[in-house]
């Protein structure tokens, strides 16, 4: 400090900044604000305050002549959406197929992140990290709509398996299951990836020591060590599922929440809104169970 | 550490399935970039590289490109700062509500993209804000934050509050010591947060479609063209164009961020 | 000497302080347009605001169409700029002779095009609007009365499709017609045999068809159409007015034919894609799929059919945006459509009649106007234009209430289930 203050230049330069900040180091809580204004701001001003707009949507109603909204306080939607069964199915068959596309990702993600992160050796573990990571890099529609091709009659799953005597499965409740299994692997490898790297090898020893043979470590130590990370995988992989209208669009018939929202968005946006409090309220639900399983530290 | 032959056999032949089910679709996208004739029958009926000519004339995807890397530089630049201001908030800092903010900084991300699509759009129009290529950067910018985030923050954990409090020791003001310390540190978090950002921004579509009004970025022109009959082919070619594209930075990504993991002992 | 960090942060906080507050511009109206009519006693707005005359545009008010730009939100077809076949283009001439550019962009059903249209009220300038829609914008005050008067075309238009109850308000014309044309059974011919020859055939599963439906809730109406022949004593006088006894009859007929259904199609594209490849062999259509699917190399074996028990069809009309800040070139670009070239090349592209009465000498095929009815009023009396269903009965009925266009919404998604 002596040192500081013997050097020749202009005495105001300097001293306003280290004013501001002595007088800040002094005042934690302002640093404080300072750091947290902006991305507060944006988040509970603009995003939650957003989906508070939404939520007074869902009480009010439409005018059915001209299709405008009528800013009336009515429980209206939510006694549509309780009586009338279609709704209840598709939410319903919409959370299954998020269950389901989550445990296929979680059976297909884990002997490849296990491969890449403890038996491959480091220039193949490099090598596959971006074989995993490039798909994520080329567009969802592309890869959604080349499966539509794939899957289609006459297509190349048909191709292939005409001569075994078979033949694709076509559009349906299977396609969108492939296809959501499909664009979000990469999603469930990555963090199951992270979590196995994390493990360090001394434990392994430790338990090698202790008498325990492969399959015991691998079901006492290693597995229940990246439960949060399947947890953390487990999140993309559920909430896109539960949103997403585009693809059972592209390869079926079938309606699910996302579907039925997107309808109603012009024509019914107080139901739409309704509705889409329906997947918000799943989806907070999940994420506070997997936060008990560590999820969030593991992302 | 020994897994025992079958199991390794086992875990090969599972990877090389899980691989060529994940490059399946892609190949067939590069094939069809070569198709000659522009409909999506197969097999392909003969090698072309007239799509490639025909992409290079069409000012609507060049727009469109133009437009989605503009929204991603926008994004990320907004998640940067504000992921990085908020985690050095909660790591270095005490304060109440400081553990739900995390839960906050995830949802844009976890709620699905129409729930977020709608509520952001409803706002907008009932604010009278015109859509654009604004409320698209305020969409991605959104959930994009939590990618700068985690990594902003699992970095800041693992780095020593103690070097600051040296440099701080050593006469340093706060924003000195966040220039020449901190920052430093965190600069690979960052770069890798910033390359997940820009990706994701870069193909979003679902909420995308709320919030750009007629801005077409690439994710809406390629979902507009496919209900255009010639233009189908071309979507093919930007897909082929994407994943050579991305080589690039997914290797910069994986090398920046092989340095934040940490060891194995 | 601030440093550079405090810059940065104040910097982005201007920017998104920039992003986040609201935008002055939304709502500064063309001087012309009359005062819309939006608001919760529409109604009656509409008939006061009507009686007193909306101020239309005058020739003087219009301007120059020079440097002007307009987004036309229009059917798949109806707005051809080269970019679908190479010689079908009539964009790139009006955009050199008139200075003012063409952005089409399509949409595949009247639901879609409202939706784009009121979540982005000033963004588009001209929409082609079928009757299912058009009443929705005006009601919901997105389109403006128009000056017919401006039109050169105008006076040339078959009177049959002038001063339909989907155009003109209480007198007050909303827009120009462009063109009127039938849905219809198409099926491929070397997959199906025999050939179906009524729609009660697409309806019932026992057929062994694959269908492709078109996918919203308009198409209950083609449920009703096939029960004004099946079950005649439902008294189904129009297929756009069902009581609650008729209405659940058609949502019966649909929940029935659903098993048979293996795509419902919004994408015109996405029908050719499976009926090119065989998913589907039999469904619902518009001429110019046919069309395109028969001029494929190698050409897909289908054909089509207008069932005798009549069909839904559409009556399009192009209207203008009540905000459209391109008011002359919008003017400009509905004249040059329904002029008589241009009209009869659109008609002839769609496989539609023309709106254009003197667009019958000018089609290709001379036989056009003929093949497609344009000015035989006896084919249309069992064509079915789209129309939103009210609860006061488009057909007159006052002893019921019928079906208002929320219920069809709703039971298009019970149906799909």
């Amino acid at each position: 400090m002596a040192g500081m203050s013997a050097q020749a230049v202009p005495a105001t330069r300097a001293s306003v900044t280290r004013r501001v900040s002595t007088w800040m180091h002094a005042h934690p809580r302002f640093r404080l604000g300072l750091l947290l204004a902006l991305p507060l701001l944006w988040l509970v001003v603009v995003y939650l305050g957003s989906l508070g707009v939404l939520f007074l949507n869902a009480f009010w109603s439409r005018d059915p002549f001209t299709s405008l909204v009528v800013r009336e306080f009515t429980l209206d939607n939510f006694v549509t959406l309780l009586t009338t069964e279609v709704y209840r199915t598709v939410t319903i068959r919409t959370v299954t197929m998020a269950l389901l596309v989550t445990l296929t990702c979680i059976v297909l993600a884990y002997p490849i992140a296990y491969y890449m992160a403890r038996v491959a050796s480091p220039r193949v573990r490099g090598i596959m990290v971006v074989a995993v990571v490039m798909p994520l890099w080329a567009s969802y529609l592309i890869k959604a709509y080349s499966w539509r091709l794939i899957l289609a009659d006459q297509g190349v799953i048909d191709w292939l398996l005409k001569p075994l005597g078979l033949s694709t499965p076509g559009y349906g409740d299977l396609a969108v299951w492939i296809v959501f299994v499909y664009l979000w692997l990469p999603y469930m490898i990555l963090p199951i990836f992270a979590g196995l790297e994390r493990i360090p090898n001394s434990l392994l020893e430790a338990s090698a020591d202790l008498g325990g043979k492969g399959w015991m470590t691998f079901r006492r130590v290693i597995f229940p060590l990246t439960v949060p990370a399947i947890a953390a995988g487990s999140i993309f992989t559920f909430s896109l599922t539960l949103g997403d209208y585009i693809v059972p669009g592209l390869v079926s018939t079938t309606q699910f929440i996302g579907n039925v929202i997107f309808v109603n968005v012009a024509q019914n946006l107080p139901l739409a809104a309704a509705y889409s409090l329906v997947p918000l309220a799943i989806m907070l639900i999940y994420l506070f169970i997997v936060r008990r399983f560590g999820a969030f530290d593991a992302l | 550490m020994n897994s025992g032959r079958a199991a390794r056999i086992g875990l090969r032949l599972a990877t090389a399935f899980v691989l060529a089910f994940v490059y399946l679709p892609l190949t067939i996208v590069v094939l069809y970039a070569f198709n000659e004739s522009g409909t999506n029958a197969w097999p392909p009926s003969g090698f072309t590289l007239q799509w490639f000519g025909e992409a290079l004339d069409n000012t609507g995807l060049q727009q469109a490109f133009l437009t989605s890397v503009l929204c991603a530089i926008g994004a990320t630049i907004i998640a940067l700062v504000l992921g990085c201001l908020i985690s050095l908030a909660v790591s270095r800092y005490q304060w109440f509500g400081r553990d739900s903010i995390s839960f906050v900084i995830l949802l844009p991300i976890a709620l699905p993209g129409i729930v977020t699509g709608m509520a952001l759009s409803t706002t907008f129009s009932s604010l009278s804000v015109p859509l654009g290529i604004l409320t698209v950067i305020v969409g991605h910018a959104t959930f994009c934050i939590v990618l700068v985030y985690n990594n902003a923050i699992a970095r800041l954990r693992r780095t020593s509050r103690s070097y600051e409090e040296a440099s701080a020791d050593l006469g340093a003001h706060v924003f000195q010591t966040f220039r020449y310390v901190t920052f430093p540190s965190l600069r690979s978090a960052l770069l890798a947060g910033a390359l997940l950002a820009f990706a994701l921004s870069f193909d979003e579509v679902i909420v995308t479609i709320f919030t750009a009004g007629g801005v077409k970025t690439l994710p809406i022109w390629i979902f507009q063209s496919f209900r255009l009959a010639n233009q189908v082919p071309l979507v093919n070619v930007a897909g082929l164009v994407a994943i050579l594209l991305s080589v690039i930075p997914v290797y910069i990504a994986t090398r920046v961020s092989s340095e934040a993991v940490s060891g194995r002992t | 000497m601030l440093s550079r960090r405090i810059l940065a942060l104040a910097g982005t906080a201007a920017l998104a302080f920039a992003a986040c507050s609201s935008g002055g511009t939304a709502t500064t109206a063309p001087s012309a347009a009359a005062p819309s009519a939006g608001g919760s006693s529409p109604s009656a707005s509409v008939a006061a605001s009507a009686s007193a005359g909306p101020s239309l545009p005058t020739a003087a008010d219009l301007g120059s169409t020079q440097g002007q730009s307009i987004n036309v939100l229009a059917w798949p077809g109806y707005v051809e700029n080269g970019s679908t076949d190479k010689t079908v283009d009539w964009v790139t001439d009006f955009q050199n002779t008139s200075g003012c550019k063409v952005n089409p962009q399509i949409f595949g059903t009247s639901d879609e095009a409202y939706t784009l249209f009121s979540t982005n009220p000033e963004q588009f300038d001209v929409i082609s609007a079928s009757g299912d829609a058009s009443l929705r914008l005006v009601r919901g005050g997105f389109v403006q009365p128009v000056n017919v008067d401006l039109f050169k075309s105008y006076p040339d238009i078959f009177d049959a499709i002038k001063d339909q109850p989907y155009n003109t308000v209480d007198g007050v014309h909303y827009g120009v017609p462009h063109g009127r044309g039938s849905n219809l059974l198409m099926w491929r011919t070397d997959q199906v045999k025999p050939a179906p020859t009524t729609w009660a055939q697409m309806f019932d599963p026992a057929s062994g068809y694959k269908v492709s439906i078109y996918d919203a809730p308009i198409y209950i109406a083609d449920a009703a159409v096939v029960l004004m022949t099946t079950k005649p004593d439902l008294k189904i006088t129009n297929p756009y007015a069902l009581d609650d006894t008729q209405f659940q009859a058609a949502v019966d007929l649909l929940k029935q034919q659903k098993p048979a259904v293996s795509q419902r199609w919004t994408d015109y594209l996405k029908q050719m894609d499976d009926f090119r490849s065989g998913t589907s062999n039999v469904g619902t259509t518009w001429q110019i799929i046919t069309n395109l699917l028969q001029g494929e190399k190698p050409p897909v074996a289908v054909d089509v059919i207008k069932p005798p028990e009549g069909a839904t069809g559409w009556s399009d009309t192009w209207m203008i945006n009540s905000k459209t800040k391109n008011l002359a070139c919008a003017y400009a670009y509905i004249d040059y459509l329904t002029s008589p070239e241009t009209n009869a090349k659109i008609a002839e592209w769609f496989g539609e009649a023309p709106g254009n009465s003197k667009s019958c000498a000018l089609t290709a095929d001379k036989n056009h106007c003929t093949i497609f009815h344009a000015d035989d009023d006896a084919f249309w009396k069992d064509v079915w234009n789209w129309q939103t269903p009210t609860e006061d009965c488009v057909d007159g009925r006052t002893d019921v209430k019928c079906k208002g266009f929320d219920a069809w919404i709703a039971a298009w998604t019970e149906i799909k289930g």
